[in-house]
């Protein structure tokens, strides 16, 4: 039984950056109805940016907010140098143009950085979490974070009005355009977002994970697993799938005998497909209606 | 939220390939396959290799366009049934002793109901929903690969050293009258045309006919196929099949060619290659594939030579030009060409 | 007629002459492709870019020792053309590579390369084209094969054999321990636990009484180490790659358990795993070494390891000189340019693994001290000795006598 409520409590520890990095691909996909791959990419460079600041002698709060503002930049410029002129563009062209995005962030990280892991400090100190050895305080700060983002976007997407032009102009672009609103800018703030709420997480696991290019390869796939299982239009969804991936991969490591180990990965993505194939949109997404 | 429902009525994600421009033209044909029979005669060894290589990802990259291009199934997890295609191949030829060609047949039947088996759970999905189920078989690959429970047959972690063939009896001595001899190289590289030829032609007769264009209403408006008495779900899983089938060929080729199998090969890393094959030479435009194969061989390459500590920047930059230029892939190119070259026939 | 006679005879003799020492200035230079009188090719391939881009930086360095030597003139007046290529760590592509060097560059050596996949892949074609595959950058036991596989050398000490050497300090100072292992699921780890288990003999399933494998894929390695810890182990062998170790580091001391840590040699380094894991954290951790650490400042005043840092003060400023893969491509790099100089002017493919197999009692500058060079034509393994280390305060006390594996495979 300890073993059980151990695992279940690492698996929450765990399931909170999958929850940071899910609730970015959920932002993004809002924005633009599919999902970024460069987005773990785009979180590891923004870390390191605070980290070189740090380096340079900025303290940690100060670095954490210049690397928030400069991601929100950074995502709209990507956007609008980037993608703006791929609109038109089939969308297996635009998923392309990711993974030339992905290529372009990872090798330039590499070659600034280095490849050896770095050290990344956290505002939430590291002892154990009100005596647990299992939860750190940084681990408990981490879904703190989490939680107070998700309330956030939640707030900003159901009672401003920013946040209903940009659901507007996602789901219904032309009706959106007749009533005024900007589609095309609300699919750069879509992308400042989502970059801003990258490199959250990105602050966030890096502590947990150590600071170095790949960082991000394993805790992305995660990510869109949790958000497909959350349902990919519900931020809300993200993070409670992030926990359940998290706590499901720990006990199925444990408790499915033999392979039940090695194939950690391979399990957690077929329960997601599972989930899938019995209710599409995910746990809490909208059902999606097609029609002809 | 507000919304109990989300109601979509977006345009299909895959463009249409006109039939007319579904294949070159019979001249251009010609000297393509010219250029391949003729080329090996000339060149080193080491470049032979290449071009069957070369013809390997080409018929990955064709299979992933019927899959895609065809029958409008997104799929990240072509490297999974590669995998699947190339140890079945290296397996009977190294425990089983069995003749290099005929494994082809059976890789590509045991990844035909390997592909129409994920298709059925599959059905399901779409979009990017789909694009994360494929995600995630071809993650899930290397790792089952490297399983101890397979070790005997697989390898495991070590993979397995596969035996070059030689070129049969017949033709050595054929062409010891002549006083020329066939490297080994050439021969499977001459063994892997005939392959791809047959399979592109048979891919070709399959999209022009019922079944293919059963695929292409599919792809267009799914719901509009059903209801005009097209078996949605068995085509969707047709299509799995065949194009798991092809890419297990493929990787058979491939593990022969290689002589090496072993779970590092077959990561998510081909899959995404293949899909960048296929975009670069043209969705659903068939000998685009070859296009996109050389562009997943040698722009790498390329990369490297123009900076080793940013190869991967280079590569994506390049990559980006090339879907700036011409979003279509080369298919838009070859329009474009054609378009000019019947301007000035009729000068 | 005598005369001429003796002029013919002498004219003879002076043409056979003249034509035996010919015939011995032309056998002094022998080169095969890739050597010439003004320079040597030699091949290499490290993965510069995917998963394991890492360890790209060995290639770095090595390039930049070879830049070294051609200023210092070269080896025997033959300027070292370094070609090296990037195979992702995928092994289709190092077989494309290899086959660039070996047909389309024409190398003398394919040195260096990175990988057992990679290697194991080419291994085959180089032997059967008869071009050295030397000092390969793994330390997979099979390596020392030389009547199978005769063109093919490795250099580090193999994994089993600091498996071995751990598991022989366990079964004397601590017999009675409950073993939980975690190792990474590839050949490296796989390769290690089977040397362990083979060091543990009949113990070995006794001794051993959990195991988690983890993929490289894992964002956060804290389940298995809640499962080892549940398991009751004492002591904790971590067969691990850099990021992975200072996790598990990490994650020991957060979770207050204190085992007996054992980490692998691969990584040891102070600056790339030590220190960021966070030195109180890593007090007491046992392992093993066969070179110098850059970053240790025990060896500050080692002529040795002052040339290593005045070669990385001119020649690779930007190098990370806390990184153990700096320190290992500088040995390698090292070792290639004693073969060759021992070759002189017969360059061929078939002196140069002759050579290689002659080495005796050499010592590059960033061995440890006692630990030397030794190959011979019936064994290929160059480096086979170790020296425990415990860690202490923020840096490695070496304790105990250097222990040569003698484990014949």
């Amino acid at each position: 039984m300890e073993l059980f409520t151990n695992q279940v409590l690492a698996g929450i520890a765990t399931g909170a950056i999958y929850a940071c990095m899910a609730l970015a691909v959920v932002m993004i996909y809002q924005a633009i109805d599919h999902l970024n791959f460069a987005q773990g990419e785009m979180a590891m460079f923004s870390t390191f940016i605070s980290w070189q600041l740090m380096q340079w002698g900025v303290p940690y709060w100060g670095a954490f907010l210049l690397t928030l503002v400069f991601s929100f930049i950074g995502g709209i410029a990507i956007e609008r140098l980037l993608f703006k002129p791929l609109a038109k563009a089939p969308i297996l062209t635009n998923v392309a143009g990711f993974i030339a995005l992905f290529a372009i962030i990872n090798s330039c990280a590499g070659l600034i950085w280095d490849f050896t892991i770095k050290q990344y400090p956290t505002p939430f100190g590291s002892a154990p979490f009100l005596g647990s050895q299992l939860i750190s305080t940084h681990q408990a700060g981490m879904i703190g974070v989490t939680v107070l983002l998700l309330i956030a976007l939640y707030v900003f997407f159901r009672y401003t009005r920013m946040g209903l032009a940009m659901r507007a102009a996602a789901s219904v672009p032309e009706s959106a355009r007749l009533v005024g609103i900007n589609t095309s800018w609300m699919i750069a703030l879509g992308w400042g977002m989502a970059a801003a709420i990258g490199s959250i997480a990105g602050m966030l696991i890096a502590p947990v994970v150590f600071l170095e290019p790949n960082m991000m390869g394993g805790v992305l796939i995660y990510g869109f697993a949790a958000a497909v299982l959350g349902g990919l239009t519900s931020p809300f969804g993200a993070v409670i799938g992030g926990f359940l991936v998290g706590i499901f991969e720990n006990l199925a490591g444990t408790y499915i005998p033999g392979v039940g180990n090695e194939l950690k990965l391979p399990i957690a993505l077929a329960l997601i497909i599972t989930v899938l194939v019995v209710k599409p949109a995910g746990l809490f997404g909208r059902p999606i209606v097609k029609r002809v | 939220m507000s919304a109990v429902q989300e109601v979509v009525t977006a345009a299909p994600a895959i463009d249409a390939v006109p039939k007319r421009a579904m294949t070159l033209g019979t001249g251009t044909s010609l000297i393509v396959l010219a250029l391949l029979i003729v080329t090996p005669l000339f060149v080193k060894n080491f470049i032979i290799f290449q071009m069957t290589m070369l013809l390997v990802y080409g018929l990955a990259v064709l299979a992933l366009n019927i899959l895609t291009g065809g029958s409008g199934q997104f799929s990240l997890g072509q490297s999974a049934f590669y995998a699947v295609g190339a140890y079945t191949s290296a397996i009977l030829m190294e425990h089983a002793g069995m003749n290099y060609a005929l494994t082809l047949p059976i890789s590509g039947l045991v990844c035909f109901a390997f592909g129409f088996l994920f298709g059925l759970p599959a059905l399901r999905l779409s979009g990017v929903y789909l694009a994360l189920a494929t995600f995630a078989l071809a993650t899930a690959m290397p790792q089952l690969l490297k399983l101890g429970y397979f070790e005997t047959w697989t390898g495991g972690v070590q993979g397995l050293v596969v035996t070059k063939p030689d070129p049969p009896e017949a033709m050595q001595s054929v062409l010891a009258w002549v006083h020329l001899k066939m490297s080994q190289d050439m021969w499977l590289y001459y063994f892997t045309l005939i392959i791809t030829i047959a399979i592109y032609i048979f891919s070709v007769n399959l999209l022009k006919s019922r079944s293919g264009r059963a695929f292409m209403a599919i792809r267009d408006n799914e719901i509009a196929a059903s209801a005009m008495g097209i078996d949605v779900a068995l085509y969707k899983t047709l299509a799995f099949g065949v194009s798991a089938a092809i890419t297990g060929i493929a990787g058979g080729l491939g593990a022969i060619a290689v002589q090496f199998v072993a779970p590092d090969g077959y990561t998510i890393t081909l899959a995404i290659s293949l899909f960048l094959g296929m975009v670069v030479g043209g969705v659903g435009w068939l000998p685009g594939s070859i296009v996109g194969s050389a562009f997943i061989i040698f722009v790498p390459n390329i990369a490297e030579g123009i900076s080793k500590g940013l190869s991967g920047a280079v590569f994506g930059v390049i990559l980006f030009l090339v879907i700036f230029l011409v979003p279509h892939g080369a298919r838009q190119v070859a329009m474009v060409a054609q378009h000019l070259l019947g301007r000035l026939k009729r000068r | 007629m005598l005369a001429r006679r003796k002029h013919l005879i002498a004219a003879v003799a002076t043409g056979a002459i003249a034509f035996a020492s010919t015939g011995s200035a032309l056998a002094q230079k022998k080169y095969d492709s890739g050597a010439s009188d003004t320079e040597i090719k030699i091949g290499n391939i490290m993965p510069y870019s995917g998963p394991a881009s890492a360890y790209g930086v060995i290639g770095k360095t090595e390039a930049a020792y070879f830049n070294k030597i051609n200023a210092e003139g070269g080896i025997n007046g033959r300027k070292i053309n370094f070609i090296t290529y990037d195979d992702g760590y995928s092994p289709p592509k190092a077989v494309e590579q290899a086959r660039k060097l070996v047909e389309s560059d024409e190398v003398l050596v394919v040195f260096n390369p990175l990988g057992t996949p990679s290697n194991t892949a080419i291994e085959k074609y180089m032997n059967s084209k008869k071009v050295p595959q030397l000092f390969v950058a793994t330390g997979a036991t099979k390596w020392n094969e030389p009547k199978e596989f005769p063109w093919t050398m490795g250099w580090q000490p193999s994994y089993q054999s600091e498996a071995r050497i751990y598991a022989k300090y366990l079964l004397k100072e601590k017999p009675g321990a409950k073993i939980g292992v975690f190792y990474q699921n590839d050949d490296f780890g796989k390769d290690y636990l089977k040397g362990l288990k083979d060091g543990l003999g009949a113990k070995a399933a006794s001794m051993i009484i959990a195991e988690e494998g983890y993929e490289t894929s894992e964002p956060s390695i804290d389940s298995h180490i809640v499962k080892l810890k549940s398991s009751g182990a004492d002591v904790f062998i971590s067969i691990t790659t850099p990021k992975f170790a200072a996790q598990a580091i990490k994650k020991l001391a957060e979770m207050n358990w204190t085992p007996l840590h054992i980490v692998s040699n691969v990584s040891a380094s102070v600056g790339g795993v030590i220190k960021p894991a966070g030195f109180e954290n890593a007090q007491g951790i046992l392992s093993a070494a066969y070179a110098k650490d850059g970053a240790d400042a025990q060896w500050n005043d080692d002529p040795g390891m002052k040339k290593f840092y005045d070669f990385l003060a001119k020649y690779d400023p930007d190098a990370n000189k806390l990184d153990g893969s700096v320190v290992y491509g500088y040995g390698a790099a090292q070792t290639l340019v004693q073969v060759l100089k021992q070759c002189g002017d017969d360059l061929t493919h078939e002196n140069v693994m002759k050579q290689a197999a002659s080495l005796k009692s050499f010592t590059p500058d960033t061995l440890l001290p006692g630990v030397t060079i030794n190959t011979s034509a019936t064994d290929f393994a160059p480096i086979k000795q170790l020296q425990m280390m415990r860690f202490k305060g923020e840096k490695w006390e070496l304790f105990g006598e250097i222990i040569t594996d003698d484990f014949t495979n």
